[in-house]
């Protein structure tokens, strides 16, 4: 066979050992083993999105665009108002950029779940399960989307800016505060769009509503969650932890005391609703696979 | 690649497939009313390591479910299955290493890669080491003449490559058993004749057991040396083919176009004369495989008249199983 053309080396080819799982190498050397697999199928789809030039740059493009449509319409909303839900348009950017960063990041690696449906009908959920992965991973791993990366990139401005202009007492609590707060809130995106693949094999056709759930909660996030209702604040405060990714960390950022429901030093608990979030996500994905399945009658 | 070999590493000696009372119900909608479907019912069967089986029966007949059930994608509802000696379901990822299906309707291969590229994932997959993985690729792209094709992405291929780079796929990490459903479904003769050739000989080099779905006839008789017959989810044949032929009497049909009008042939010896057109310009003659041949039939007709040109019609798959449904209802 002849010499791949490209001169990076195989993936899976790191180790001249044998076949079945390394043996007598370090965790490193395993890890790179185990991760060979995914590493392989997202290498070949980073390099064929960036292989058609032209329709990548218009993809980035109109995800720029988007990003940025969805900015302006919070700064028209707050160019009427001067405060909403007891923040202004100086400290609604900290909320926005943190929940558009932290969406688009997962969106890029897990947002392709939502093709459950398909792959389920052209049978490449079947193929999955020939393979000796989990199921999950594959899933995760079968595609990336990077112009969510232009998305990401307006998000990030938005969250710069609202770190610059906004009165923040710097200290090492709050940079690990910051750090932790875009990690968890990475996770909890990512923990919604598992849970709603695991209600797709339910709903086959239900694309749409498990998106209008998704995307709801991306709206859900970036807004002031104190002018939320009850009964939305038991949705998408704590039952789904949207508030948890943005609005409560940027409250704790900001020093702000928050509302009875929703105070400000919930921002600290990020992680904890990112836990219960894929704890979810667990539940939700288990039980469509047991449902597909068969198992459980 | 020669010598003995031990399909799926060392020590396994037991069966490949077996399974007891493996019975698998779906929920069916029916308008309003829901109703249990039984796809796959009470099936007990053993195929040894090295064996070529056909597995053949209806559409509906329940082949998909159990192979589904084989491989770990489906849980039984009622009996029990291993597949090289392990619990499909529980230990799916280390059976998938010594399981290589190929599935006629869907694809396994990245579409918009090179054929080259979606092996090179796929050895990822399955871990196999660089020189594995080289041999097993020059391997397999020889034997089923795809070196032209290794460039070219999936999506441009046509039907018979594109089923070639499956096989390769599904095989590339040496598996003990390989299941194929349908894999000639829709390839002209030349592809056929070529996957055939392939299977039979990766099964010799290596041992192989086979496990195919099919349609064709032909595939049965190239490459398997048992046949399992399945009707509405329940095992009613299983033995080779000649046992089959003779419990439905599979007959050919010779189809003879004559140089000038002849008497209808009915007296040749083991020969059925089924009808004539064209006043007799084309004949069609119906024999038992096993009592004569083609090459004797023929000789006898070329005895009254000169044979201008001949077809062989093979009785397919569909007609020996509507036999044996005939015959059981």
């Amino acid at each position: 066979m002849a010499e791949p053309t490209r001169a990076r080396p195989a993936p899976g080819t790191a180790s001249g050992s044998a076949a079945p799982a390394g043996t007598r190498r370090g965790p490193l050397a395993r890890g790179r083993r185990a991760a060979a697999p995914y590493l392989a199928v997202l290498g070949s789809r980073a390099r064929s999105q960036r292989s058609y030039r032209v329709g990548f740059g218009v993809d980035l493009a109109s995800s720029l665009l988007v990003g940025v449509v969805e900015l302006a319409e919070v700064w028209v909303l707050f160019h009427n108002v001067d405060r909403l839900g007891g923040i202004d348009f100086a400290q609604v950017l900290l909320v926005f950029g943190l929940a558009d960063l932290c969406f688009s990041l997962a969106d890029l690696a897990f947002g392709h779940c939502d093709t459950l449906p398909t792959y389920v009908r052209a049978g490449t959920l079947d193929v999955f399960y020939l393979r000796p992965q989990p199921l999950l991973l594959q899933l995760v791993t079968s595609d990336l989307s990077l112009r969510r990366l232009a998305r990401a990139a307006v998000g990030l401005a938005a969250l710069v800016a609202g770190l610059v202009v906004n009165d923040v007492a710097w200290s090492p609590a709050t940079v690990a505060l910051l750090l932790v707060a875009v990690a968890s809130g990475i996770a909890t995106f990512a923990a919604l769009f598992v849970t709603a693949a695991g209600l797709q094999f339910f709903l086959l056709d239900g694309a749409e509503l498990t998106n209008a759930f998704v995307y709801g909660g991306r709206y859900a996030a970036s807004q002031p969650a104190s002018v939320w209702s009850r009964p939305l604040v038991v949705v998408f405060g704590f039952f789904f932890p949207m508030a948890f990714t943005a609005y409560l960390p940027a409250l704790a950022l900001l020093d702000l005391p928050g509302s009875d429901w929703l105070p400000g030093w919930l921002g600290w608990c990020a992680p904890l609703a990112a836990v219960w979030a894929w704890a979810l996500a667990t539940l939700s994905w288990r039980t469509g696979v047991r449902h597909y399945r068969g198992g459980g009658g | 690649m020669s010598g003995p070999t031990t399909p799926g590493g060392p020590g396994e000696t037991g069966p490949v497939i077996e399974t007891h009372g493996l019975t698998r119900e779906f929920t069916v909608r029916d308008g309003l009313r829901r109703r249990r479907v039984r796809a796959v019912d009470d099936l007990t069967v053993t195929v040894g390591a090295g064996e070529a089986v056909g597995w053949i029966g209806a559409n509906g007949a329940g082949k998909s479910t159990t192979i589904k059930m084989l491989t770990g994608i489906l849980v039984p509802t009622s009996g029990t299955v291993r597949t090289c000696g392990l619990r499909p379901v529980e230990d799916r990822r280390r059976l998938a290493r010594r399981v290589g299906v190929v599935f006629g309707q869907r694809s396994q291969l990245w579409w918009d890669l090179p054929v080259r590229e979606s092996f090179r994932i796929l050895a990822a997959i399955h871990s196999l080491d660089a020189a594995a993985e080289r041999a097993r690729t020059e391997e397999l792209v020889e034997r089923l003449e795809m070196g032209d094709v290794l460039g070219t992405p999936v999506r441009q291929l046509s039907l018979g490559q594109r089923m070639r780079a499956e096989v390769a796929a599904a095989l590339l990490h040496s598996p003990a058993l390989v299941v194929l459903d349908e894999p000639t479904i829709g390839l002209d003769v030349l592809s056929k004749q070529r996957l055939r050739e392939f299977l039979v000989a990766e099964r010799r080099a290596h041992g192989t057991t086979l496990l195919l779905t099919t349609h064709d006839m032909g595939d049965v008789e190239r490459l398997c040396d048992r046949v399992l017959l399945v009707d509405r989810g329940a095992l009613v044949f299983d033995g080779d083919l000649a046992g089959l032929s003779r419990t439905v009497g599979a007959e050919r049909v010779l189809v003879v176009d004559l140089a000038g009008a002849t008497p209808d042939l009915t007296g040749l010896p083991d020969v059925r004369h089924l009808g004539s057109e064209g006043g007799g310009l084309r004949q069609r003659l119906s024999f038992d495989p096993d009592t004569t041949t083609a090459a004797r039939v023929l000789a006898a007709v070329s005895d009254h008249a000169e044979v201008l040109d001949l077809s062989i019609e093979e009785p397919d798959v569909e007609d020996v199983v509507r036999r044996v449904y005939a015959a059981r209802r």
